[in-house]
């Protein structure tokens, strides 16, 4: 479990432009710089939001990350309900899901 | 006496990215319209500088070296370090306070040990209120900085007499200075259950506030916070900061828990100043 790390990589492409680049550039690399296991490199690789939820990283830092990604904003609380679905209950973390995973707006019902 | 305005009002990155999706446009408006208001008050104040005490999102502090407390002293920041798109605010420069910056800084550490920073990116968390606030970005900005997302977080008892401090700093420099305190109270931000807002535990939060009863304003413990206003609640750090600024009582000028596509109930509020001696 290296929580702090994956939250640290996604925390240095959400602010730094020049990570960015990095991460079109040439991925792997980028995340050879940091240690993470197999699974959240995976989870890295594939932008799998909802399993990246489930291994604990915080909302405020994986909801830019998505934003950065092009997720859509109802598309990506659906791919975090779905990674509950999928992988379990969060694993580790501050952010856990407390609802039944409903959504709370009128304008997400639709979508 | 130099603090010259004292006020808080809601932050999240919707407020502005999602606004377009909002289906309740009356309501959203009238919120739009309170902040509208709260940019002329201040305005009117003749401050010359705005400190924001914000709870920002791993923008700048992270846990490789978390502090409670942090001061913007830099002479620019850069904003927003996300999506312009996304947040549908263009990336801009804001100027900074250094000087003033660091004079409140050294009085503020008379009594808290506050960090300070001349480097600062800014994120939704201040970029959403200076759009409102100061959407030319023309007056000079001191960031403030409390920890309210990665535990452990700074006692509620700390966050008050760090908002002492702030004004005792104010008061001890010759500039008018305004001061707004952005948050969330009950709130679930960037999480599935985004959209959730315990409208009960809000209002009875915002009483206290309102009152400015600093011995209920502390009476929460954070696992209850947790369980009852969500990871977000921990935001009221700021708000109670501000309220410990100013001194006096506040007046709620706008609260709802109707735009829940904004994720957070919107308020905004000012407090009366009065005289710390
Ligand atoms: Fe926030």
């Amino acid at each position: 479990m290296s929580l702090y790390h994956l939250q640290k990589f996604l925390y240095e492409l959400n602010r730094d432009e020049a990570a960015q680049e990095k991460y079109r550039a040439d991925l792997d690399a980028l995340i050879s710089e940091f240690e993470l296991t197999t699974e959240e490199s995976e989870a890295l690789r594939e932008g799998d939001i909802g399993l990246l939820y489930v291994l604990g990283v915080n909302g405020q830092i994986l909801m830019h990350y998505a934003a950065f990604l092009g997720i859509e904003w109802f598309d990506y609380l659906d791919q975090m309900r779905a990674g509950i679905e999928q992988y379990g209950p969060v694993r580790a973390g501050v952010y856990a899901m407390t609802g039944g995973g409903e959504s709370y707006t009128a304008e997400g019902k639709k979508q | 006496m130099s603090l010259v305005y004292a006020g808080v009002l809601s932050h999240a990155p919707g407020i502005t990215g999602r606004a377009d999706l909002c289906e309740n446009v009356a309501k959203r408006d009238e919120f739009y319209a309170a902040l509208e208001n709260q940019r002329k008050e201040i305005e009117a104040t003749g401050a010359e500088a705005l400190i924001v005490v914000a709870a920002e999102h791993f923008a700048n502090f992270f846990m490789n070296n978390m502090p409670a407390y942090c001061i913007g002293i830099g002479e620019k920041y850069e904003g927003p370090i996300e999506d312009p798109d996304w947040l549908k605010i263009k990336k801009t420069t804001v100027p900074g306070a250094p000087d003033l910056g660091t004079r409140i800084t050294r009085e503020v550490m008379q009594t808290v040990d506050a960090a300070y920073a001349e480097e600062w990116k800014f994120d939704h968390g201040i970029m959403v209120p200076l759009n409102f606030l100061t959407p030319a970005y023309d007056l000079p900005i001191i960031p403030v900085n409390i920890n309210c997302q990665g535990p452990p977080l700074t006692p509620l008892p700390r966050a008050w007499a760090f908002g002492e401090a702030l004004r005792r700093a104010c008061d001890a420099v010759p500039e008018k200075i305004a001061i707004v305190g952005t948050g969330g109270i009950s709130h679930w931000p960037a999480t599935p259950d985004s959209g959730k807002i315990n409208e009960a535990w809000d209002r009875d939060f915002l009483d206290r506030l309102m009152r400015n009863d600093q011995a209920a304003l502390l009476d929460y413990d954070d696992a209850e916070t947790y369980r009852d206003a969500g990871q977000g609640g921990f935001e009221i750090r700021t708000f109670i900061a501000v309220a410990a600024a100013a001194g006096g009582h506040g007046d709620l000028q706008f609260y709802t828990a109707e735009l829940p596509i904004f994720a957070v109930g919107c308020t905004v509020a000012r407090f009366s100043l009065t005289s710390q001696d």
